[in-house]
């Protein structure tokens, strides 16, 4: 019971947020410099008078500004995000099409970045000053120095030019049929570059991460009770000690989503990765504002439905705060 | 006021006691004479001298200071104007131009060392923005408590629900892709861990004796603040300073790749930006400009870990 309250609380509290988001939209639309009627106009190569006054009423400019959040925000809970004038397309249908490859992406990123940055924080671990903890920390440094973008294009180059063996660019190659393994496998195939690029920022945080709570969880008396009872190594380091050490990674995965998101549309612009990376880079080329602030918009929904999934594993793996006392 | 003073020098001694207690717990480290010459240091020297014994934050400390004054002198040093055709575009590095040249035919070695200035300037002032606006909010949130608290925390939470870097960008594309709209948005969008770290060192501090003694002196809130808290909350905040560069540096980058960054200024991120489509036919108009980034930031996180390391002798174990 307590925690349907709580997560009840948390979806009050989501949908606050996302009101504000969208607020905030309609308040920068307005202050941005020029007028959006004549800002699409331009976008669509020039519109005639009547054109643009039926755009105008469309958009409600002719009423009050309150007037203008109101028709703005139920139009949004209708589901109406606005019509791309560069797609030509309602916005949209346009992330739901996109929306898709990016999480695929994303969460491969994760679950990779989880695995890999675990294991080796917990090997390294074992040996705070052996050669694979100061290897950790190197890469723990050099992943978080060098810009996304540029490992992407280092990558690209290498397989790309250098050493041809993987897929560069896109999802799938156009010659297969769009079902059945043989898609499964080349999609794969496509996803390995973007996702090893964006993974590797994250392996770099958990490794380093892991590492330091390791060695304090390893430390601590209830790891020297399950080593005194006799139990082998793997089973104090992998069943003890790693549940607890697991915990911040958690934490700091769910704060991270954000930046997830933000290093997919990077990772994905590099690969031509078919997600919303390519569509924020058209969309940030041809002004298309509609389509950024659905961005910005959904980009929100996913971190906070990121931030509540991860309390609620937070509340699984943690049965000290199961209780409910926040 | 001389009462105040004298409780800004309670918390001093309370630091130096701290770092005697490191010492003399850490028995490699017993190269300072405990007791005397502690006293004698002030905090800041005192955490020079740990800094100074970090290998990674001295030679981070050096690299930044070379990338700092190579973009300061270095345009005098080689003045081909980075924005100027100078020769066939993709031409490989060779004698006439060292690194190359790009899509455009302009010398990518003009464009790193003058390109410096707008990415080191953009890093340092947009996270000057963050730090300046994150210690407001954290200080007052912290400092007050109540309902200006819960306000502001509500604020940093929506903050937090948008993604930076996608934040910015919508920004950068509404208000035009200058120089100065790129320091702020990035300085606009990047405040709330500095806010939090702040809130929870004034939220410690607030109830801590000398403040309350400093109070009881007659101190007033701003007083309080501005020369009694924020000196001592003042450690963890030049470390997220530190850090807060380096982020800025990466968001010049990657504002720049999305192809938001200013085209009238040569910058790492504009130069990686425009020659990015081309990196198969000229791999060096896009390698030496994010080896440049990386360094950078590289340069300025050894130094941020360095300063934590120093000023926080509990982590130093790690």
């Amino acid at each position: 019971m307590t925690l349907l309250t709580h997560l009840f609380g948390r979806l009050a509290n989501a949908a606050m947020l996302l009101l504000a988001v969208l607020v905030l939209n309609f308040c920068l639309i307005h202050a941005a410099p020029g007028d959006p009627v004549q800002v699409i106009a331009g976008e669509m190569g020039g519109a005639s008078a009547e054109v643009i006054a039926a755009l105008r009423a469309k958009y409600g400019l002719d009423h009050s500004v309150l007037e203008q959040l109101f028709t703005y925000l139920h139009n949004v809970l209708l589901g109406d995000f606005g019509y791309s004038y560069y797609f030509n397309q309602p916005v949209l249908g346009l992330i739901a099409q996109r929306l898709p490859a990016t999480l695929y992406l994303a969460f491969a990123s994760v679950m990779v970045a989880v695995v890999v940055g675990t294991l080796l924080g917990v090997v390294s671990a074992r040996r705070p000053n052996g050669l694979l903890s100061h290897a950790v920390t190197v890469l723990s440094l050099a992943g978080y120095a060098a810009p996304i973008f540029w490992t992407g294009l280092l990558l690209l180059l290498l397989f790309g030019s250098v050493w041809p063996i993987l897929p560069v660019s896109g999802m799938a190659d156009v010659v297969h049929p769009r079902t059945g393994l043989a898609y499964g496998l080349d999609v794969l195939e496509h996803l390995i570059l973007p996702a090893a690029t964006l993974a590797l920022v994250f392996v770099a945080q958990y490794s380093r991460l892991a590492r330091v709570n390791m060695i304090d969880v390893l430390s601590s008396d209830y790891v020297r009770t399950a080593r005194a009872k006799g139990l082998p190594e793997s089973v104090v380091i992998f069943k003890h000690a790693l549940r607890n050490a697991l915990i911040p990674i958690v934490t700091v995965m769910g704060l991270q989503f954000g930046n997830l998101f933000a290093g997919a549309v990077l990772v994905e612009t590099v690969y031509s990765w078919p997600g919303m990376g390519r569509l924020v880079f058209d969309s940030i080329l041809r002004r298309d504002y509609p389509t950024l602030m659905a961005v910005l918009f959904f980009s929100a929904v996913i971190v906070i439905a990121a931030n509540i999934a991860t309390d609620l594993v937070y509340r699984l793996i943690d049965p000290r705060i199961r209780g409910g006392s926040r | 006021m001389s009462t105040v003073e004298q409780t800004l020098i309670v918390p001093r001694t309370e630091a130096s006691n701290v770092k005697t207690a490191a010492n003399a717990a850490a028995p490699g480290t017993t190269t300072m004479r405990v007791q005397p010459v502690a006293r004698a240091l002030s905090p800041a020297r005192a955490a020079l001298r740990q800094f100074l014994r970090s290998p990674s934050g001295v030679a981070g400390a050096i690299l930044l200071l070379a990338l700092i004054l190579a973009t300061i002198f270095g345009p005098m040093l080689y003045p081909i104007d980075p924005l100027e055709i100078v020769g066939l575009p993709f031409s490989p590095p060779d004698a006439d131009a060292l690194l190359g040249t790009d899509y455009l035919g302009r010398d990518v070695l003009a464009g790193l060392i003058h390109g410096g200035r707008a990415t080191m300037t953009v890093g340092a002032v947009a996270a000057l923005i963050t730090i300046v606006i994150g210690v407001s909010v954290g200080a007052l949130s912290g400092f007050f408590g109540g309902w200006i608290d819960s306000l502001l925390v509500k604020i940093s939470e929506f903050f937090q629900v948008l993604p930076p870097l996608l934040f910015a960008m919508v920004l950068v594309t509404l208000f035009g892709p200058r120089l100065t709209t790129i320091t702020i948005a990035i300085g606009a969008v990047s405040w709330t861990s500095a806010a939090r770290l702040t809130r929870a060192e004034f939220m410690r501090l607030r109830d801590l004796d000398f403040i309350k003694a400093s109070r009881a002196a007659g101190a007033g809130n701003w007083h309080l603040i501005m020369r009694v808290v924020l000196p001592n909350a003042l450690p963890p905040i030049i470390v997220s300073a530190t850090l807060a560069i380096g982020v800025a540096i990466l968001f010049e980058g990657g504002l720049s790749f999305l192809g938001l960054g200013d085209p009238n200024t040569m910058s790492w991120g504009l130069m990686i930006g425009q020659n990015r489509n081309y990196v198969l036919d000229a791999w060096w108009a896009v390698t030496f400009p994010g080896a440049a980034i990386f360094l950078a930031v590289l340069a300025v996180s050894l130094v941020g870990d360095g300063i934590n390391d120093a000023v926080n002798p509990r982590l130093r174990r790690r």
